[in-house]
């Protein structure tokens, strides 16, 4: 893809980036914080791109332990913050409507 | 040309992220944004093995190896996410950063081995940056690792003639980098590669204490960021989207916990390298305390008619928030009014000490943010600060001299009586002298916070 088309995806997502977070409620920081660190695991892709293509040696053995390092990353992040959320029981606003 | 299918697959994929970082975003949706996150990240891992012969030149290769390597960082990431502490969870993202940028700055550095010095100069800045800030990212995190982890010192660690070695590196990593991008080799790469490891390691080395967590944001952003650029690398839309929402969303992030902190991000990256030795008077450790029995504390408690609790990182520590939990119950059944009050970053990350109650199941709506709760300190009986230290030091709001100050606090001191639960007079994580400690109308229950807490709830069910 022509290098303009690959800057306005990239110009496009910072504002798309920067809108879904923009009204979070500190409450969530730090899972959204573990949330986005397991999407950026899917670096996982690029590691299976490059590895698959490659003739051999160095970079065979590089792209192996890129892979290892980004599904740790990809399934480590996901599992770590489900745990976290799995803590914030839902309907507490329900319960907050009632008594009033 | 990649196959139409799979191209429709990875922009399914890019919304499923977005609409993973939007459903974080607020409490109800949090838990299904993450499984969406996750699913996005299934597919577009599925989908990588059918670029097509033209990508892969022939079918994929190394296949059975790929699939045992996946196999391996699955399983290794499974297990740590499953066995660590939620205490704990604070270094294990910084872990699990690290090695993402790791892998993006390995990506970068394949990708060169293999198309050499024909990539076009773009390509090649785009290499140099996701090697840069991959590795940057990668030590920065191994060591904030550490740091949390107490493997080393959490306090700022300032080496003789630091930011003369800080700024030569810059330098080095800099002129290496733009010479990579004109005329490119391969030691000049591995070098590169060596000094951006080393850069890691010189910013984070002399932030401390409560300026850690700040940093792990930014290294997360740092993360996206270098996936976003080895996605330009490697010509792949997805890795661009998924790493530039995670780095802009980031950076927000990031600014968010700095301002909550009072701390512009300057002053966290470099206070260190300007920041005066701060030496403890010793006069302090002379100076009288009014200490109180656990059945004094019970006493206040009972026969109080409002009580707000300040729960701080050795709550969690002493692994109290079920005993604590249990004190408000029991208050409440007398008719007090109980609040737990949290600071925006108690614990060790924003957000984190609302991630260790939920955990006890203290309910959702007796956790009040600061701002809604500083002004009821003035009408508040007691203040029963558990375990923190630095998000109630009024040295914050009174002393400019002093390492948090500007940083918003709860307003304990505004009670007409404060409690503390601590282990010793030490000061807390920022090192600093707390003022309210020796105020009068303030009492100090010494011992672990589990303890001390037991000892309470025997004491409030016998009054």
């Amino acid at each position: 893809m022509d290098p303009i088309s690959l800057l306005t995806i990239f110009i496009l997502s910072i504002f798309v980036g920067i809108e879904v977070v923009s009204k979070v409620s500190a409450v969530l920081h730090t899972p959204l914080m573990s949330g986005a660190n397991a999407i950026h695991g899917v670096v996982l892709v690029g590691a299976i791109l490059v590895t698959g293509k490659a003739s051999g040696g160095i970079e065979l053995w590089l792209g192996l332990a890129a892979i290892v390092l980004a599904s740790i990353n990809m399934v480590g992040g996901f599992v770590v913050t489900d745990r976290m959320l799995e803590m914030f029981k839902p309907k507490p606003r329900d319960t907050d409507e009632v008594k009033k | 040309m990649t196959p139409t299918w799979v191209r429709l697959a990875e922009l399914a994929a890019a919304v499923l992220f977005i609409l993973a970082l939007k459903g974080l975003s607020s409490p109800k949706s949090a838990r299904r944004g993450n499984l969406l996150g996750a699913a996005g990240a299934a597919v577009a891992t599925a989908v990588a093995f059918f670029y097509g012969q033209d990508f892969f030149g022939g079918p994929v290769k190394h296949l059975p190896l790929i699939i045992g390597a996946i196999a391996i960082g699955s399983i290794i990431g499974w297990v740590a996410a499953k066995r660590v502490q939620m205490t704990q969870m604070p270094q294990m993202v910084a872990l699990f950063n690290g090695v993402g940028g790791g892998a993006a700055a390995v990506v970068s550095v394949i990708e060169y081995l293999s198309a050499g010095s024909d990539e076009s100069t773009a390509s090649l800045a785009a290499t140099v940056f996701t090697v840069v800030v991959g590795s940057v990212s990668f030590s920065g995190s191994i060591l904030t690792f550490m740091k949390l982890q107490e493997l080393m010192t959490s306090r700022p660690v300032v080496i003789p003639a630091g930011r003369y070695i800080t700024s030569l590196a810059a330098i080095a990593t800099l002129g290496s980098a733009v010479m990579l991008v004109v005329n490119p080799s391969d030691a000049l790469l591995y070098a590169l590669l060596g000094l951006s490891l080393l850069m890691g390691v010189l910013l984070v080395l002399p932030v401390g204490g409560a300026d850690v967590p700040i940093v792990i944001s930014l290294l997360n952003a740092f993360t996206g960021l270098s996936v976003a650029a080895s996605g330009y690398v490697l010509g792949n839309v997805l890795l661009i989207v998924a790493g530039t929402l995670v780095g802009a969303s980031g950076t927000l992030l990031t600014r968010m916990m700095a301002q909550a902190m009072g701390r512009p991000l300057t002053n966290t990256l470099f206070g260190a390298f300007t920041a005066k030795a701060t030496v403890a008077s010793g006069t302090s450790e002379d100076r009288p305390v009014k200490s109180a029995s656990p059945e004094d504390v019970a006493i206040m408690l009972g026969y109080a008619r409002k009580v707000i609790i300040v729960p701080g990182y050795g709550l969690a520590v002493a692994q109290a928030q079920n005993t604590i939990r249990e004190l408000v119950e029991l208050l409440s059944a007398k008719g007090i009014h109980v609040d737990y009050a949290i600071h925006p970053v108690a614990g060790r990350m924003p957000g984190h000490m609302n991630v260790l109650l939920a955990e006890a199941n203290v309910p959702y709506e007796q956790l009040k943010e600061m701002d809604e709760i500083n002004p009821e300190f003035a009408e508040t009986d007691v203040a029963l600060v558990v375990g923190a230290n630095d998000v109630v030091n009024p040295a914050a709001r009174n002393d400019p001299s002093a390492p948090i100050y500007g940083m918003p606090i709860l307003n304990v001191d505004q009670a007409a009586q404060v409690v503390f639960l601590k282990r010793s007079m030490r000061p807390g994580f920022a090192g600093i002298e707390n003022e309210v400690l020796f105020d009068p109308k303030t009492s100090l229950l010494f011992g672990d916070a589990k303890e001390s807490l037991t000892k309470v709830v025997a004491a409030v069910k016998g009054l």
